[in-house]
C-alpha cells in the first residue's frame, strides 16, 4: 500500500527533478557534483524549494548565550533571526537531491535532445542471460507448471484407466509434477570503450582541467546510459604520452612541450592490443589547448586519418581555451581532416561545456 | 500501537504524580511508533490525516535523512487536542519513555491552561481530517496541479494573520466601498444661530475648524476600505478577492491551520520551559528510580544543553521558571527589592514569602513569550546565564557579539519575539487609486524585509487578488513601494513617515550607546 507520505514524498521528488531539469546548465557548469558521485547515486545540492513569504532579511540581530567579548565574531552562521520563538517558520534546509546516474543521464538526454546511440553493426560481445523458458521435473512449488502437470496427470490416469468422465477428478502424483525452469541464452550486447586523452603540458591550468573533468563526467554519464558495459581509459600527454588511471588523469600537472601525436600513437596501440574495433564501440575524446608543436601536426593528422578515425565511432576534439595556448590545432584539424565521425569544438569557458557536450554527442554515434 | 503494560503502569503513576503537583493536563493518549512512523507524523505537523502537499514530503525526507545520518532524532511529539495525543519512539529505553511522558504531561497541561491556547480548536485531529477530505475532493474535481498551485500561493501568505486577535474570526462584515452616489456627503458644520456681535463667542472659529476637520476625517474613514488597516490579510482576501468557492475554501483551510499553530509559536520558550521544568521535577522527585538517575541526568542535560552562541528555548524557559519560583519564594519582587542597591543585602534576601509555586502557575496561565520575557528577564539573570546580544556586521559579513548590556539583550529578545519575528504587514487600502488595487504596508521597526522573497510573495498575492498589488516598506533608510501588476515588478520611492524614521533613528541611536 502506498501511504500518504509516500505520495507526498513522491510529489516532492518530482518537483525536485523538475528543478534539476530546469537548471541543468547551471549544474553542469559547476563541477562540484562530480566529487559527490557515489557508486550509482549522485547527490546534487539544490537551492531551497522555498515558499516565499514576507519576512525579515539577514540584517537582524539576536540573543545568544556563552562566552565571548563584544566585537568577537560568532563563528559560523547562527541562523538569522534565530531568536527563540521564531518557531513559526518551517524548517529551512539545504536540499540534497539524490538521483541515480540513469535518471541523470535521461534528464541530460532529454534536455540536450541527444539522440540515442546506434551501436555500430559490428560483431558484438555476447552476454549470458537467464530466461524462464524451460521445464524440469524438480523445482520449488511456486514455480509449478500447472497446465503441464495437469496434462501429465490426466494422461497417466487415462492410461491407467483411473479417469472417470462422470467425475473428472485428476490427482497429480509426484512424478506428474513439472516445474518451470530457466535456460541460459546468449544475448548480444554492445560494449564500448572511451579513451580520454588530455594535454597536460604547462599551458593547461587548473581551470582548464576542471572543465575537462566536468565534461568527462557528463560524457561518461551519458554513454553509461547507452551501453551496458562501458570501459574508460585515460591517456595524458605532453611531449610524451602515458596511460594512467582516472585519479592521475585529473590531478597531474606536467610541464614542457606538446606533441599530440604521442597520445594518438598510444591510443592506437591500446586499441590494437585490447579493443579490437570489430568488437568494441570506440569513443575517443581529446582535450587540449591546441598549442601543438607545429612540426608534429602532420604526424598527428596521419595517425588520425589512417588509424584512429576509421576505427572509432567517434573522434571528438575539444579545445579548451587557455592563457598560453595558441589554439591552432583545431583550425588545422578542421581544415585537413574530413570525416563524418569527427567533431571538433571549442570551450572558451565553463558556460560552454553544455554546448560542447551537445556537439560531441548530438550525432548519435 | 497501544502501550505495553509496563509503560502503561508508569504512565498511570506519572499521571498521579503530576496531579499531586497541581498539573491539570488533558487526557493524554500515548502511542508507540517506530522512527519512520514518527518522522511521517512529524512531517505532517502532528496530523497524519492532513491534506496532501509536497512540502510534507520534503519535511519527511529531511527528517528521515537527519535520523539515518545520526544527526538527530525526535524523541517525542505531542498534539494540542482534547484528548491530547503523544507519540513515543519505540526504540527508546524505558527511562527515556518515562522522561518523555513527564515532559508530555507538562505540554499537555500548558495547552489546556495557557490562555493563548484557549481559542484553538481542541478537536483539531478531526478538523485536519476534514481539511484533508475537502482538499482531496477538490483535487479530484479540479486536478492536482490547479489545487497544488493554489495551495502554494496561499501558503506563501499564511504568515499574514493577525497575531493579536486572541480568537480566530470566522468572518467580518465589512462592506466594499459604496458607490459614488451613496457615499456620505461632506457634513455641514452646524452653527448655532446668533447675533453678529456674539457670533465669535457662540460659534468660536477654532471650534468650527476642529469640527470641520473631524467631519472630514470621518468621511475619509467612511470611504476607506478597509476602514482600519487590517492585519488579517487572509481574511480580507477570503472576503473580497475574486475567488471560486473551492479556492476560498482552501484559503480558509490554510488560515485556520495558521491560527491553530500560532499559539505554539507565541509560547515556544514558555511551553518548552514549562515541560522541562516539570519533567525535571517529576523525574528527580518521584518517577525515576535511584539506578536511573544518572542516565536521566545525562539525557536531561542533553535537552537543555547550550550550543555556543545559540539560545536554547528549553534552557531559557526552564531557568526563567526556576528563577521566578525562587524570587517569589524569597520575596524578591516589588518596589523594596527593586530599590535595594546593596549587593550584600540582595544576595541574602529572603522574606520567606513562599509564593513561588503559586506564581509559576499564574505565569503559565496568562503570559506568552513576549510578555514573559518582558516581565521576568532580569539583569541578574542575564549575567548569571552569560547572555549577550549579537548583530550582523555587513562589512565583515558575519555575526558579531554586540553587547552584554541588559537593555540591549532584552531589546533584541523582545524584537525577535514581536509578532513571532514576522514583519508586521497590514492591508491599508483594498481599492488603491480607486482601481481595485491592493495596497499593503509593512510597519517598519528597524529590520528590513528580504527583497527577493517579498517580490515573489507579491506575485502570489497578485495571483489571488487578481489586480495589481503594492507593499510599502523601508530599505536602506528610504521608503519604498514594491509593486507587481501581473507583468512586471516596479519599485518606487516614497517619503518615510515620521514614526518610521523614528524607528530607524532609535535603532541607530541604540547602536551608539
Amino acid at each position: 500500500m502506498i501511504t500518504r507520505i509516500q505520495r507526498d514524498h513522491g510529489r516532492f521528488q518530482e518537483i525536485v527533478r523538475g528543478i534539476i531539469r530546469k537548471d541543468l546548465r547551471k549544474y553542469i557548469t559547476r563541477g562540484e557534483m562530480f566529487g559527490k558521485k557515489g557508486k550509482d547515486l549522485v547527490s546534487i545540492p539544490l537551492p531551497q524549494i522555498d515558499t516565499p513569504r514576507f519576512r525579515f532579511g539577514k540584517n537582524q540581530g539576536g540573543v545568544g548565550q556563552g562566552e565571548g567579548e563584544p566585537g568577537d565574531s560568532m563563528g559560523g552562521q547562527p541562523q538569522p533571526g534565530q531568536g527563540p520563538g521564531a518557531g513559526e517558520d518551517e524548517g529551512q534546509h539545504v536540499l540534497e537531491a539524490e538521483l541515480t546516474l540513469e535518471e541523470l543521464a535521461r534528464i541530460l538526454g532529454e534536455e540536450l535532445e541527444l539522440p540515442n546511440i546506434q551501436p555500430r553493426g559490428k560483431k558484438v560481445v555476447a552476454s549470458l542471460k537467464d530466461r524462464y523458458t524451460n521445464v524440469r521435473h524438480v523445482g520449488p512449488e511456486s514455480l509449478r507448471h500447472f497446465k503441464r502437470t495437469y496434462v501429465k496427470a490426466l494422461r497417466r490416469q487415462l492410461a491407467a484407466g483411473d479417469y472417470n468422465p462422470e467425475n473428472p477428478l485428476v490427482l497429480p502424483i509426484r512424478e506428474d509434477k513439472m516445474y518451470r525452469s530457466w535456460q541460459t541464452t546468449e544475448v548480444p550486447e554492445s560494449n564500448a570503450v572511451i579513451i580520454y586523452m588530455m594535454d597536460v603540458s604547462g599551458s593547461m591550468g587548473d581551470e582548464q582541467k576542471e572543465i575537462v573533468r566536468t565534461e568527462a563526467f557528463w560524457i561518461d554519464t551519458w554513454l553509461q546510459h547507452q551501453y551496458k558495459k562501458l570501459v574508460t581509459r585515460y591517456i595524458i600527454h605532453d611531449a610524451a604520452a602515458r596511460l594512467v588511471d582516472a585519479e592521475t588523469f585529473y590531478r597531474t600537472r606536467e610541464s614542457g612541450g606538446t606533441a599530440i601525436s604521442s597520445a594518438y600513437r598510444l591510443a592506437r596501440e591500446l586499441i590494437g592490443r585490447e579493443y579490437s574495433p570489430s568488437d568494441w564501440n570506440i569513443y575517443l575524446f581529446h582535450f587540449s589547448d591546441g598549442d601543438n608543436l607545429s612540426s608534429d601536426n602532420e604526424t598527428s593528422l596521419s595517425l588520425l586519418q589512417d588509424d584512429l578515425v576509421p576505427a572509432a565511432n567517434l573522434f571528438a576534439y575539444g579545445q579548451v581555451k587557455s592563457l598560453y595556448g595558441s589554439g591552432e590545432f583545431k583550425s588545422y584539424l578542421d581544415e585537413k581532416l574530413e570525416a563524418e565521425n569527427v567533431i571538433t569544438a571549442e570551450i572558451n569557458s565553463r558556460d560552454e561545456i553544455l554546448d560542447c557536450i551537445k556537439a560531441f554527442l548530438g550525432k548519435g554515434k | 500501537m497501544n502501550l505495553p503494560s509496563q509503560l502503561d503502569l508508569e504512565k498511570e503513576r506519572i499521571k498521579g504524580f503530576a496531579a499531586d503537583y497541581g498539573l491539570a493536563p488533558f487526557d493524554t493518549v500515548f502511542e508507540i511508533v517506530d522512527y519512520d512512523q514518527l518522522n511521517m507524523i512529524a512531517a505532517y505537523g502532528g496530523f497524519p490525516t492532513r491534506y496532501p502537499h509536497w512540502r510534507f514530503g520534503m519535511e519527511y525526507e529531511h527528517l528521515r535523512k537527519t535520523y539515518s545520518y545520526g544527526l538527530g532524532k525526535i524523541y517525542e511529539l505531542v498534539i494540542n487536542n482534547d484528548p491530547c495525543y503523544a507519540y513515543l519512539l519505540k526504540s527508546n529505553s524505558l527511562l527515556d519513555q518515562k522522561l518523555v511522558i513527564c515532559h508530555v504531561y507538562g505540554h499537555s497541561d500548558f495547552f489546556r491552561n495557557n490562555l493563548w491556547f484557549a481559542g484553538t480548536n481542541r478537536r483539531m485531529v478531526d478538523e485536519m481530517a476534514n481539511h484533508g477530505a475537502r482538499i482531496r475532493s477538490y483535487i479530484k474535481r479540479h486536478g492536482r496541479d490547479a489545487v497544488e498551485d493554489f495551495v502554494d500561493r496561499c501558503l506563501s501568505l499564511d504568515n499574514l494573520i493577525d497575531r493579536h486577535s486572541p480568537y480566530i474570526k470566522r468572518c467580518q462584515a465589512e462592506e466594499p466601498p459604496l458607490a459614488e452616489a451613496e457615499r456620505p456627503r461632506r457634513p455641514e458644520v452646524h452653527r448655532i444661530k446668533s447675533k453678529e456681535y456674539m457670533d465669535a463667542y457662540i460659534n468660536p472659529p477654532e471650534f468650527l475648524a476642529r469640527q470641520k476637520k473631524r467631519g472630514e476625517e470621518g468621511l475619509k474613514r467612511a470611504r476607506a476600505f478597509p476602514s482600519e488597516p487590517q492585519a488579517d490579510v487572509l481574511l480580507f482576501l477570503m472576503e473580497h478577492a475574486p475567488l471560486e468557492r473551492w479556492q476560498r475554501d482552501i484559503l480558509s483551510i490554510v488560515r485556520e491551520e495558521a491560527y491553530y499553530y500560532l499559539p505554539q509559536g507565541m509560547t515556544k520558550i514558555m511551553n518548552e520551559g514549562w515541560a522541562s521544568y516539570w519533567h525535571s521535577r517529576l523525574m528527580t522527585e518521584r518517577a525515576a528510580n535511584s539506578d536511573e538517575i544518572v542516565d536521566y541526568a545525562d539525557h536531561h542535560s542533553g535537552t537543555v544543553a547550550v550550543h555556543p552562541g545559540r539560545l536554547n528555548p528549553y534552557k531559557l524557559g526552564l531557568e526563567l521558571f526556576r528563577d521566578i519560583e525562587e524570587r517569589w519564594d524569597k520575596g524578591r519582587f516589588g518596589p523594596e527589592w527593586e530599590d535595594c542597591q546593596s549587593d550584600e543585602e540582595r544576595r541574602n534576601w529572603d522574606k520567606g514569602t513562599g509564593r513561588g509555586r503559586e506564581k509559576i502557575f499564574e505565569v503559565r496561565k496568562i503570559y506568552n513569550d513576549l510578555t514573559f520575557i518582558d516581565e521576568f528577564l532580569t539583569p541578574d539573570f542575564c549575567r548569571r546565564h552569560r547572555l549577550f546580544s549579537f548583530n550582523y556586521d555587513k562589512r565583515a559579513e558575519e555575526f558579531k557579539i554586540e553587547s552584554r548590556a541588559f537593555r540591549k539583550i532584552k531589546r533584541r529578545l523582545l524584537a525577535a519575539l514581536t509578532n513571532c519575528n514576522q514583519p508586521i504587514v497590514r492591508i491599508v487600502d483594498g481599492n488603491f487609486q480607486n482601481r481595485g488595487e491592493l495596497y499593503l504596508a509593512h510597519q517598519f521597526e528597524g529590520v528590513e524585509m528580504e527583497v527577493t522573497k517579498a517580490r515573489d510573495t507579491l506575485v502570489n498575492l497578485h495571483a489571488v487578488w487578481g489586480r495589481p498589488v503594492h507593499i510599502e516598506t523601508a530599505l536602506e533608510g528610504k521608503g519604498r513601494i514594491f509593486s507587481f501588476d501581473g507583468q512586471e515588478h516596479k519599485e518606487t520611492e516614497r517619503k518615510l513617515e515620521s514614526a518610521e524614521s523614528a524607528a530607524r533613528a532609535d535603532e541607530d541611536d541604540d547602536d551608539e550607546d
